[in-house]
Order: C-alpha cells, then structure tokens, then sequence
C-alpha cells in the first residue's frame, strides 16, 4: 500500500485464530497483516465465514489470537488484566450486528447511556450530564425526552442501532470496529446510519473499522478496502481502485453479485 | 388482454392485542396480480408488508384478524371458503409462502426430505415415499440443489443452502401465486444471488406461476420485479412499473426511499444521503389524511384533512394530494 502521511492507530501483523483441535480444526483468521490509520474509515468485506467477526472479536480483546499480534498507537495491546482492558476499551469500541442483543434488557436508555459517561470517568454535575446525553440523541436525530424513559425492546431495530451510535458519540473512542451494523435494519434505516458513521469520521475524526458482506455500502463510506476469504485477505487498497479494477477474480465475484442500479445483474 | 390471477379489493386486517387496543397495518389495500407477472412490494420495517403476506394467504391466527374486503383467486373468493377447502385446495397448490427467517423455519429434528414427504403425501395421495424421493430429486435437478442435502438435518447446511430449500419445499405443489417475504434478507450477498436466480428460473420454467415479492431492497426489485408497489402505514403509496419508480418517482415517498439507494456504482460517494425525519406512525392510532405528511417535506396544511384519493397518471397511481406536475416542479428545484 502507499504511504501515508496519517499515522497508524491499530497495526495487525500475521494474526492468525484456530478453534478446536484435531480434526475439528477451524482455521477463521489466517496470517492477517493490516494497518489502520487515524481518522479513515477501512472496510473488510468477506461472503459469511470469512473470518470477518472473528477478526473484529481479536482487535476488540474478546478472543486471545492464536499467533501474532496487533498493536494500537504504536504499542503491543495487552489484555492481561481487567484494568488494562477497560483501559483500552475506552480508545476501542464496537457496534455489532444485531441490535437487538446489544443492549442489557433491564437497563433503560438513560441507564446505558449514562453508563458511557461513566466509563469516561469524566466528573460533571448532573445537568451536565443530561446536556450531553440530550446532544448525543440530537447527533442521531433522535428525542432525549421521549426515550429516556424506555426499555430497549420497545425500540425497533433502526432506533436501537442508532442509540449504539449515540453511545459511540458519548464515548467518543479513537477507534471503531463497526461488525455489520446495517444487516438487520431496513435500507432506510440503513443510508442513515451510513451518514452518521460518516459524521463521526469527520468531526471527531475517528478511525472506523467497517466489516460488512455489502462491496456497495464499503465503497460508499470507506477509503480502504480489505477483501477476505478464507481466513485470508486476497485483495487490499484504496476504495476507488478495487471498485474500478478488481484484480482478484473473487473480488469481482463479490462486486458481481450486487445488485446494481444501472448495470443487468447477469441472471 | 393480461390474465388477472390474484384479485385483491380493499382488504382491511388488524392485530388485536393482549389490552384490547386493534393495529391496523393493512388498511384498505388493493391490488391486481396478473399471470406470469413479479409484484415488487417495497416499505421500510412496520409498513404492513409481512402482515399483508400473511392476510393474502387468507391464514388467519390471533392476534391477526381479518375485517373486511375479498381475495379473489380464478373467479372465488377465498375468505368466503370453509377452512378447511381452504387449506386443502388453496394453500400451497394455488397460493404459496416464503417465510423471512431461514433460519428457524425448519424443524431441527428432520431430515430434510421428511418435510417433502409430509407435503406431498398429504397432498397427493397415493404418493409413496419412494415417489416422493423421485420427485423432490427432479426438482433438485432442475434447481442445481446438491442431492444430498436432502438427508441433512437442517443444522448441517448453511443460511443460504437452508432458504434455497425452505424455495423449494414451499414451491414443491407448484403453486400459480408465491408469495416471498423478504427471502433473502438474512443472507450474504452471493447467496442472496443464487436465491434469487432459483426463484427466477422456477418462474421461467413454469413451476411458479406468478409472484409478488417483498422486500425493502430497491435495488433488488430493480433486477426482479415488473411492477412494484411502494406501501408506506398500511396504505399503499404509489404504484407504477419497475422502471417508472425507481428511476422516476413521483410519490414524496417513494422518492426518499429511491434516495436510500447504496449501490457500488461510481459517483456514489459523493452523494449524502438525507435521512427521513421522524418515524412511521403509530398504527394503533386512527389516521385521517395522508399518513406521510408528518415526515414529507411537501407538505400543506390540506393534506391531514381529508383521505387522500389515488391519482392515475399514465398506467401509474400515488396518493398525494399534490399532483404530478407541482411534485415534480419541487424536486427540479432542489
């Protein structure tokens, strides 16, 4: 890849994840080398089973690669104790796939957001607070007032990943893993939370890590783009170019099969 | 002159709920399905799509209750028949269904093929289990379906492997009219391909008859629908042939929802998206007016007066109270 003049946020270098043994063995992510930077938006497209949430699951700290290692900002991330972890859990955070398994059922809206400002560990009066909770609910167009009250399962799908997204806003980490936050919400729903992916990118200038199966949301929002199969990355580099000239004939395969608007789709 | 097949005249349904209070999600729909021909239905989350597949199959269970208008299949109408003429000649032979969820829609304690038998046994007498084998292995055939996952438990094969069957169990009686509801949204993308190829070719090859298809996926009604329907609280918004709505047009809400299209096309990331304001209505609540107008930038103070009649335009029908020229005037101005 070229240089860049942005520096690195999470560097991965031959990472690799095995489950089971013996026979039984699965290898989910094979020699993967990455390099993020700050203040980009990298996607990592695969078919299911390509390895793309187990990859998530590594850099967030939820799963102990098997060989290899990744560093964030230049240092070794060590996950050995609790303290270490909360530590880097405040840099790195995530937004997973299914919203409605997010969120503690019991917890109200206020509860969890106001849960994110603790874990900020930043001391401020109440009314400060609120302010900041009501601003995050403004980010993601959504009325403070009228959800705070609410549990998650009265929210649909759409509301439910962007309180995620608020949450983000609170937290505001350097980093983002995004692990398909799209699939299980409607297409308009889903050019909404693209947008405010986008927002977050470009005014708190967050890194985000976008995994996804779709090759025309990735182009949408990303700069970079890692094509996975297997375990492996076949193909990488900048958005615009892998969607002109795909070289792997696997990464057309994934550009061939969505549907596109002015192109016939081969059936 | 086209065949009408399916004939649906202002059908009201309603969920009950555990209080007491009645949802209405579809509220006075009608539509025409003619032989051979691919109904796009397109809506975001809580429109009424799925509830209006359920209440086409004339399959009423609580909370679901039906209320009033006629389903008219070949000259009958369906909700007039005892139920059980109902299900023995009608359902799965003249009018099929495609469940969402791939993934829990078959029993986890059969082999795939006992779930053919079960049809085709009870079906067509006389079907011995040896027939049924035979059958189900031509169909396979024909769809490129591998043999042997027909011994498979349905825990053994994959997401997109499990909806192309739950295709092939629902159109095994070749049914005139299929209904698919949202048959791929829980599928990757070159799974979604193949499911979609395999619905495409039973229609081509005269297995399925006609079919109407639900989805919240503009882009893939584009490659299969001949017609679509945007639906939008229960009512349907506009109508219109596949071209017409999503590369013209002229309902406010059709529009943003044509505007929501991601595809990797270039040019596209230098488009923002705006989002839809607000949020669907609250169906429990009695709508007089036009059901968008809260969230529609266009609106006047007339539009939550009166129901909006349909407009006819050129084959195509919406439902605003502004007509066709005004609209299109205001999006050349943006």
């Amino acid at each position: 890849m070229e240089m860049n003049d942005k520096k690195v946020i999470m560097q991965g270098d031959k990472l690799a994840k095995v489950f089971g043994h013996g026979s039984g063995k699965v290898t989910a992510v094979e020699e993967v080398s990455f390099k993020f930077f700050e203040g980009e938006i990298a996607s990592v497209i695969g078919e299911s089973g390509s390895g793309k949430t187990t990859l998530a699951k590594i850099l967030l700290g939820l799963l102990r690669p098997s060989s290899g290692n990744f560093s964030f900002r230049g240092k070794e991330v060590d996950m050995s104790s609790f303290k270490k972890r909360k530590a880097y859990w405040q840099d790195v955070q995530a937004i997973f796939q299914d919203p409605f398994s997010s969120f503690n059922q019991f917890y109200k809206v206020e509860k969890v957001l106001r849960d994110c400002l603790s874990l900020k560990g930043v001391k401020a009066s109440r009314d400060e607070n609120l302010g900041k909770m009501k601003e995050a609910c403004r980010f993601v167009n959504m009325d403070f007032d009228e959800l705070y009250n609410k549990y998650p399962f009265e929210l649909s799908g759409g509301q439910m990943q962007r309180l995620m997204i608020a949450r983000i806003f609170l937290l505001n980490p350097a980093f983002l893993i995004a692990d398909e936050p799209t699939t299980m919400i409607d297409a308009c729903s889903r050019s909404t939370v693209m947008d405010m992916l986008l927002k977050l990118k470009n005014d708190n200038n967050m890194a985000i890590l976008f995994i996804t199966h779709d090759i025309g949301l990735a182009y949408y929002i990303s700069d970079t783009i890692y094509i996975m199969q297997h375990g492996r990355i076949i193909e990488s580099g900048k958005a615009e170019s892998i969607i002109t000239g795909p070289r792997h004939p696997d990464t057309k395969k994934l550009l061939d099969d969505v549907p596109k608007l002015h192109e016939s789709w081969g059936l | 002159m086209e065949e009408t097949i399916l004939d649906v005249r202002d059908l009201h349904t309603c969920y009950r709920t555990r209080l007491g209070e009645t949802v209405h999600p579809v509220d006075g729909i009608s539509l025409a399905l003619n032989k051979g021909e691919v109904l796009g239905i397109a809506g975001e989350s809580g429109c009424g799509k799925s509830t209006l597949a359920l209440s086409l199959m004339g399959f009423y269970f609580p909370p679901l209750r039906f209320i009033s208008g006629s389903i008219i299949i070949e000259d009958t109408d369906i909700m007039t028949l005892p139920y059980v003429r109902l299900r023995k000649d009608y359902l799965g032979k003249k009018i099929a269904y495609i469940p969402q969820s791939a993934m829990n829609a078959l029993n986890p304690t059969g082999r795939v093929i006992g779930f053919f038998e079960d049809i085709l046994t009870e079906h067509r007498k006389n079907t011995g289990r040896k027939q049924v084998r035979r059958i189900v292995e031509e169909r396979f055939e024909m769809l490129r379906l591998p043999r042997r996952a027909l011994n498979c438990y349905p825990n053994e094969l994959s997401g997109g492997m499990k909806q192309r069957i739950i295709i092939a169990i629902s159109t095994i009686l070749d049914p005139d009219i299929l209904i698919a509801d949202e048959p791929t949204s829980a599928l990757d993308v070159s799974s979604q391909r193949a499911a979609i190829n395999m619905l495409l070719r039973l229609i081509k090859e005269g297995y399925v008859g006609s079919m109407i298809f639900i989805t919240h996926e503009l882009p893939l009604l584009r490659h299969v629908a001949d017609n679509i329907m945007v639906m939008y609280a229960g009512k349907i918004m506009e109508t219109g042939t596949m071209s017409d709505i999503i590369f013209n047009p002229i309902h406010p809400y059709s529009k943003a929802l044509v505007s929501s299209i991601i595809v990797p096309e270039k040019g596209i990331k230098s488009i923002s998206f705006p989002s839809i304001p607000g949020a669907p209505p609250n169906l429990k609540n009695r709508i007089t007016g036009c059901r968008f107008a809260d969230r529609c930038r266009y609106d006047t103070a007339d539009c939550r007066l009166s129901d909006i009649p349909d407009r006819e335009w050129n084959g195509r029908k919406y439902r605003c109270i502004l007509d066709r020229r005004t609209l299109e005037g205001e999006y050349g101005n943006e």
